[in-house]
This record gives structure tokens, C-alpha cells and sequence, in this order.
């Protein structure tokens, strides 16, 4: 039990030991772990993606009272690596008048705060790849650049549906990112750790969810506004927009875009998972299977909405955030702070 | 700061449009300041092929203007001939255009209602119109041998009696509708997003609705209770007991719900007509070669999508002098470019999606 | 079907004989060009008020532009009909009375090459254009060769 619980982790010292004892300098062993914990991250990005970009179109169809994908492989399994053959083998068509540098590294540039995301989140027991002190400062530092390859992508498109798409996007994810850490600040102040390894100790008794049950709601909201997804898909907006930032992206590009979305999403709900709902902890099962467990329900959860719900004005999504969503939040982090105050120092009289 | 506006051409290749209508937008942001809608994408020149066709091939062409209901568009051209004849066709044969015509009213309905949601990004919420729709269809291409473009009326009465797989195939319909019904009011009309997306979006007032020409659910959602049904009977319309439920003030979300509940009226027409059916023939004594007199008449009927009129000139020949069609989704649209003006755009995907809207009917 | 009110008096009481009735259908009259806007206003204002159709008919000799009017509330349906000649097809507009005239008018003036005078914006709409001829002329021959 303790082996399976732990396999990632002895996995991981015996590449080191093995590194170490060929004769490499402490330097270049971490320069090693490093590529290994980097190509451990991408695959786990990668599989991730591939497998909800199905799970999604299974379950949607499943809403939707249809079978959904279910001719190629057992079940339809392998209609994502199909669909990814197709992409491969499609032709690069980049727009005349488009500014070719921008639209092209538009799709590349979206991948980097994606995995960069990746390298701090605790999948299991002592299993991130950097338990840094400023956790969860780091992630929502470079979750919030994921704005610049959107706009990229929709400015170097030279189309106006894209850029209104564009236009769309900055102002709802620089919107929805002050609600989103608000409720993230919740749990910072009662651990009183930045630490996400940290926070997921915390909820060895009560998961986060139960204490910040506000916050947790305002997470999810912020989090499908910041993730692009309905009812919050204004950027997409493919009934208005025909696909808004994405109009001009085809083949390959189009793909990647694809892809972070749900790499996106994935991580998201990852960060749902360890704030909110006691991460990898879990009785019986391995702390990881625990921690991909919540994440694929959290997921699910997210593909649920987008399912069901119509999509949202763009005033509406503004007047929302910030007359509401913000105040809600602000309102959460100050009950909260008297609550932890009361709570460590007692009402002092 | 000095700000430009632009200009936005939405279609004739948009998602959102139908088919190939073409709004040219100027925009202030995302606020449309100026509008201008070109039609005629889809211009078949139905009207002029018409000229060389007998009366009865007439009849095959009518099913592409409205082509989500065909059997409608059916209708009103043998019901004009009819006039112009002075045929009485049997009752039996009435009975089934009824009942036909509203099932396909209740199709068509299906496909604005589930057409319309999904154009708001409830994508989920097309299917399941979309299954009802279907057993329309699998019902009429029992009945006709196709699923859209049916043909199946006659100057003078049907082309041929109901299967007898018919009957089973609609008692089934008429026992799972309700549900269908029931669980779609659940799943749409509460939900606030739609609520914040169609409450006052392109409200239109009595007065103007009547000057544009609105007609059918559109004219009746700014609550002018019009209906051909009612006011000028066809067919046997004046023997079954339904409502023509009307709107409050003319906006996307009254739309909705005049058509869900002209969905039930449908529903309660076609099984009053459908507990009566008589027996009989289905056609009635008609010349093999019709040769109408010389002269012209003009019926209009209640179509899905409104008044649905026909005019027919005869020269005393086989061949009708001229043919023309009142569309009513080509009268509906003309309202679009003064309503638009103040709308987001994500509104004007709305109203669009809330008018249901053919172009092979606007077009012709 | 009989109309409730008898438009036809109404009409020659006010117009005399500006106003032709056709006495096999009680719910046709004939206008001609001059005065068809006056016609129309008046029977708008004596309750008929949904302007259903404007269509029109080569007649070879002569083009009819048909009027078909009904009221939103009750069952009355009058036509009126206006004869121009192939020389002058013209006739005045009538989108200041009725909206909808704007896009009926100008489908009748693509097709047909009747002109509506006054017409805020007489552009053709179901050809593109550029398009010569007016398809539904009984004189027009397309492209193809066929009449």
C-alpha cells in the first residue's frame, strides 16, 4: 500500500541515485531530474488533454441523448489520436495581411504558463515536481499570462471577429482573475501557508470546501470564466463570433489551441482539487489515484455546465465580476480573517 | 479619446443566420449603431420556373420554401387551386391535411425553438427538440417517401391514404410529447442566463410589429392576437377548439414562449382531428389535366412561420401565368435593420435565432 | 367570402369614379396610378390595415400590381388592383404608410421593373446587382435561352 502510494515518489529518487552514482555533479543530477520531472509534466498534460477532449464529447453526448464518438477503437476510444492524425496532416493556412510572427507563436505560447502551472501542483504525496514556498503566488501568477497568447492569437488574425474575441478575452480574464484569487485567499489565510503541499495537509480533518463553501462557488465561476468555457465562452463565442479568436486557426494550430484548453481546464480543476477538496488525500486508494479521482469529477462538473447552460452577454459577464463577484469575494475574505482572528486569539474580552 | 466605428459583415456565411442571409453591421464596440440586411442569396427564381410548369408540378416546389415545413407550403397552393376550381374535397382528406400541417407545425417549431436556444450556447438544449422533430419526420417519410421535401398533397385532396403504420407510429408520438413538453419548460424557462439574455432584447411594439408585415408567432408575441386559423378559417379550422396564445411585449423571450405554447395548441388540434377522422376516399373528382379557369385568386394560410399566401393567375391554359408567394419570413426579417440599432451583438445573435426564419423562404 | 363591410360603396362614395369595381368579386376594386396612395390610406384608416401582399402580373398588354388587403382583427379582405401601362410602369410607394412595403416594393420592382415613386431606397433584392432585365417580364429572355 505505502509502495503504490508512494511508487512516484521511488521512482523518481532512484532516477536520481542512478544519476548520482554514475558519476554526474549534483548540478547536472538536478539539471536531469529537471527534464525528467519536464517530461513527466507534458505527458501527463498531454494524456490528460487527449483523454478529456474525449471524455468530453462522450459525456456531451451522453447529455445530449446521443452516443457521441463510439466507431474507432473499443467504444471510440482512439477518436482523439484519429482527430489528431487529421489536424497533423492539415494544411498551415496563415491569413493574408495577418502578422505571421504573432499568429503563429499565439498557439505555441499558450502551452507555457500551462505547463509552467503544472510543475507546482501536488498530484499525490510528496509528488510535485517543485514544492515551491509561494505556491499558490505562483500559480496564479503565470495562469493569469495565459491573457497574452489569446490575444495574440486573436490581434495577429487580422480578422474582426477575432479581434473582437480578443477584445472579449483581456477584459473578462483580468475581470475574473481578482474574484478567482479572493477566493483562493480564503484558504490562504486560514492555513496560513502559500504552500500548496501545505494546504492539502491542512485538510487532513475538514476539506477547505466545507469552511470556504463561498469561496469554493466563487472558484467556480471565476475558474470557467478564466478558462474560456460556456457559460462563459465569449471569447469563442462560436454562434456569434464563429469561433472569435480561433476563426482563423486551422489544422495543427487550431489544435493546440484545443488542447490547452483542456490542459487549462485540467488544471483548474487541479487547483479546485487541492484548495478546496483535500487534494490528494483519501482513504484506502494511493493519494494520487485519490487526487485524479477529484480532479475527473471536478472536470466533469465543468463539462456538466458548459453542457447546459446558454451563454452570457458580454455586459452581463462585466456587470457580474465586478459588481458582484468582486464584492462577494472581498465580503469572504473579511469574514474570514475575524473568523481566523476569533479563532487563534479568542473574542478577547 | 477618438473612437472609429466599423464595420462587421455577419454572413452570408455565419453559423448564426440560417442559411445565407447577410447583415452588414456598423458597430460602436460591440453596440450596433447601423444595420442593413441583403437577402437573396438563395433566390432560386422559384416564381419564374413556375411559369413553365403545370399546375400539379407546381406542387414539389412549394416543399423548398419553407423546407422545415413543406407540407404547409403544400397546402396553401392546393387549397388556392382548390379556390380557383371550386373543388370540395373529402372530409377524410381534410382531416389528415390538418392533422398533417399541424404536426409539421409542431416540426418546424422544433427546430426554431431548439435552433433558437442553441444560438444562446445551450447547445445541449437542440437535441431534444431535435428528437421530437425526428419522429415527425420518420412518421412523414413513411407517409411520403421523404423527410422534408414530402409532396404528398394534391390539387384536390391527398396523394394517397395513411399507411397503416401510421396510426401506431403517431399514438406513440401523441403519449411521449406531453413529457417532452413538460421536461423542456423545465430545463429552459427558469434558467436566469436565458431570462438575462432574451427579457426586453428586441422588444417591438403592437403598432410597428403590424406596419412591418409581422405575422405568425413573431406578430403574436407583441401580444396582436392574429392567427388566419382564426380570423379567416381554411380548410375545416373553424371545428377544432384551440387558443392563439399571445405575448406581452414583443421581445425574444415572449417569442419563446408563444411557441412553446402554439406547440401545445398543435398538439391539442391534432388529436381532436386525429379522434374524428372520418372514413372515406381521399381525393376527390379533379380532371386529369387541370385547366383552371381564366382569372385570379389569392389564399393565405397559417404557416409555422406566419401568413403564408398564394396567388395564382391562370390564362385558361395548363400552365399557371404566374405564380407568386406572400413568404412570411421575408416580411418578418424586413423589421431587422430598425431593431438592431442599440443591440450588442450577442443580442443580435438573439433576435435573429428568436425569429425563426427560412431563407429558402425569404429567398424563393 | 363576404366582407362585413361593403368596401366597394365606401370606395365610390368617396372616390366616384376614380375608383373601378369589379362586379363579379365583391372584394376587388381597381385604383389607378394616381390615386392609388389616397386609396390606400383611406381603406388603412377604414380598418384594413394589414397590408398582407403587393404582387404583380404581366399581362402582356398591361402590368396589374395587386394589393391584398386584411385587417389584424377581423375577416375582411379587399384587393386592389392597379393597371399601368408597359410604357410608364410606375406607381407611387406606399412605405409611408406601411413598413413592410419597403422590402415588398422592392421585390416587385427586381422582379417585375415596376417602378415605385417615392421608395425610399428602390434597389433590387433577390438578384444581385448588376442583373439585367426583370425576370418575371413575359418578355424576358435568360441567358440560358429559355423564355
Amino acid at each position: 500500500m505505502e509502495f503504490f502510494n508512494k511508487i512516484f515518489v521511488y521512482i523518481a529518487q532512484f532516477i536520481r541515485e542512478t544519476l548520482a552514482a554514475l558519476g554526474f555533479t549534483p548540478v547536472w543530477v538536478e539539471m536531469g531530474m529537471g527534464t525528467v520531472y519536464l517530461v513527466a509534466i507534458l505527458g501527463v498534460c498531454t494524456l490528460a488533454a487527449l483523454f478529456y477532449v474525449l471524455w468530453e464529447r462522450k459525456l456531451a453526448g451522453y447529455i445530449q441523448y446521443r452516443p457521441g464518438p463510439n466507431r474507432l477503437g473499443p467504444n471510440g476510444w482512439f477518436q482523439t489520436v484519429a482527430d489528431a492524425i487529421k489536424l497533423l496532416t492539415k494544411e498551415d493556412i496563415v491569413p493574408c495581411g495577418a502578422d505571421k510572427a504573432v499568429h503563429l507563436l499565439a498557439p505555441v505560447f499558450i502551452f507555457v504558463p500551462t505547463v509552467l502551472a503544472l510543475a507546482v501542483v501536488p498530484f499525490g504525496e510528496g509528488m510535485a515536481a517543485i514544492d515551491l514556498d509561494l505556491g499558490i503566488f505562483y500559480l496564479i501568477a503565470v495562469t493569469s499570462l495565459s491573457t497574452i497568447p489569446i490575444f495574440m492569437g486573436g490581434w495577429g488574425s487580422n480578422n474582426k471577429y477575432s479581434l473582437l474575441g480578443a477584445m472579449r478575452a483581456v477584459a473578462q480574464m483580468v475581470s475574473y482573475e481578482i474574484p478567482l484569487v479572493f477566493s483562493l485567499l480564503g484558504v490562504v489565510l486560514i492555513t496560513g501557508t502559500l504552500q500548496l503541499q501545505g494546504i492539502v495537509e491542512a485538510q487532513s480533518k475538514v476539506w477547505f470546501v466545507f469552511l470556504q463553501p463561498i469561496a469554493f462557488l466563487i472558484f467556480i465561476i471565476a475558474a470557467t470564466a478564466e478558462t474560456n468555457r460556456a457559460p462563459f465562452d465569449l471569447p469563442e463565442g462560436e454562434s456569434e463570433l464563429t469561433a472569435g479568436i480561433y476563426t482563423e486557426y486551422s489544422g495543427m494550430k487550431w489544435a493546440l489551441f484545443f488542447l490547452a484548453e483542456y490542459c487549462n481546464l485540467f488544471i483548474v480543476s487541479a487547483i479546485g482539487v487541492t484548495v478546496f477538496l483535500g487534494g490528494w488525500q483519501g482513504p484506502f486508494l494511493p493519494s494520487w489515484v485519490w487526487f485524479f479521482i477529484k480532479t475527473h469529477l471536478l472536470f466533469s462538473f465543468f463539462i456538466w455546465i458548459r453542457w447546459t447552460f446558454p451563454r452570457i452577454r458580454v455586459d452581463q459577464l462585466m456587470n457580474f465580476g465586478w459588481k458582484f463577484l468582486v464584492p462577494l469575494s472581498l465580503a469572504n475574505v473579511f469574514i474570514t480573517g475575524i473568523g481566523v482572528y476569533i479563532y487563534y486569539n479568542g473574542l478577547g474580552w | 479619446m477618438k473612437t472609429q466605428t466599423y464595420t462587421l459583415n455577419l454572413g452570408p456565411q455565419h453559423p448564426s443566420t440560417h442559411g445565407v442571409l447577410r447583415v452588414v453591421l456598423e458597430l460602436d464596440g460591440e453596440t450596433c449603431v447601423g444595420s442593413k440586411t441583403h437577402v437573396g442569396y438563395l433566390h432560386r427564381g422559384i416564381e419564374k420556373i413556375l411559369e413553365d410548369r403545370t399546375y400539379p408540378q407546381v406542387i414539389p416546389y412549394t416543399d423548398r420554401l419553407d423546407y422545415l415545413a413543406g407540407i404547409n407550403n403544400n397546402l396553401v397552393y392546393v387549397q388556392t387551386m382548390e379556390k380557383m376550381m371550386n373543388i370540395e374535397i373529402p372530409e377524410r382528406a381534410e382531416y389528415i391535411r390538418v392533422m398533417l400541417a399541424e404536426l409539421m407545425r409542431i416540426a418546424s417549431h422544433m427546430v426554431g425553438i431548439g435552433i433558437y436556444i442553441m444560438d444562446l450556447g445551450a447547445i445541449s438544449a437542440v437535441f431534444y427538440p431535435f428528437i421530437e422533430r425526428e419522429k415527425i419526420l420518420d412518421m412523414m417519410a413513411h407517409l411520403s417517401g421523404s423527410r422534408m421535401t414530402f409532396n404528398y398533397m394534391r390539387i384536390g385532396g391527398l396523394a394517397h391514404d395513411i399507411h397503416s403504420d401510421f396510426k401506431p407510429e403517431l399514438d406513440k408520438f401523441i403519449v411521449e410529447f406531453p413529457r417532452f413538453i413538460e421536461d423542456y419548460h423545465r430545463l429552459i424557462d427558469d434558467n436566469e442566463i436565458f431570462i438575462a439574455r432574451t427579457k426586453n432584447v428586441g422588444t417591438i411594439t403592437a403598432e410597428k410589429a403590424k406596419s412591418y408585415g409581422l405575422t405568425g408567432p413573431n406578430l403574436r408575441a407583441c401580444g396582436v392576437k392574429h392567427d388566419i386559423r382564426k380570423t379567416n378559417p381554411y380548410g375545416i379550422y373553424n371545428r377544432f377548439d384551440f387558443e392563439v396564445p399571445v405575448g406581452e411585449i414583443g421581445d425574444c423571450y415572449d417569442r419563446y414562449v408563444v411557441r412553446m405554447k402554439e406547440v401545445e395548441e398543435s398538439f391539442k388540434i391534432i388529436q381532436q382531428a386525429y379522434k374524428e377522422l372520418p372514413d372515406g376516399p381521399v381525393m376527390a373528382k379533379v380532371p386529369k389535366l387541370i385547366k383552371p379557369p381564366i382569372g385570379d385568386v389569392y389564399h393565405q394560410t397559417e404557416n409555422p412561420k406566419g401568413v403564408l399566401g398564394c396567388y395564382v393567375v391562370s390564362d385558361g391554359t395548363p400552365k399557371p401565368s404566374r405564380v407568386h408567394f406572400r413568404r412570411p419570413s421575408f416580411n418578418n426579417i424586413s423589421i431587422f435593420d430598425e431593431i438592431f440599432i442599440g443591440h450588442k451583438i450577442a443580442d443580435i445573435i438573439a433576435i435573429l435565432a428568436s425569429f425563426d426564419f427560412v431563407l429558402g423562404e425569404v429567398d424563393a | 367570402m363576404e366582407n362585413k363591410i361593403n368596401y366597394q360603396e365606401m370606395l365610390t362614395g368617396k372616390f366616384g369614379d376614380k375608383v373601378v369595381i369589379n362586379a363579379e368579386k365583391s372584394y376587388e376594386v381597381y385604383a389607378n396610378a394616381d390615386n392609388s396612395l389616397e386609396v390606400l390610406e383611406f381603406l388603412k384608416a377604414e380598418g384594413l390595415n394589414f397590408l398582407a401582399d403587393i404582387s404583380s402580373a404581366d399581362y402582356k398588354d398591361y402590368f396589374e400590381v395587386v394589393y391584398q388587403l386584411y385587417s389584424f382583427d377581423d375577416p375582411d379582405h379587399l384587393i386592389v388592383k392597379v393597371k399601368l401601362t408597359h410604357d410608364n410602369p410606375q406607381v407611387t410607394s406606399l412605405t409611408s404608410l406601411w413598413a413592410t412595403a419597403d422590402w415588398l416594393e422592392r421585390e416587385v420592382y427586381d422582379l417585375m421593373g415596376i417602378t415605385f415613386i417615392n421608395h425610399p431606397n428602390l434597389e433590387r433584392i433577390l438578384t444581385w446587382e448588376g442583373f439585367e432585365g426583370h425576370p418575371l417580364r413575359k418578355d424576358f429572355v435568360s441567358k440560358s435561352g429559355r423564355k
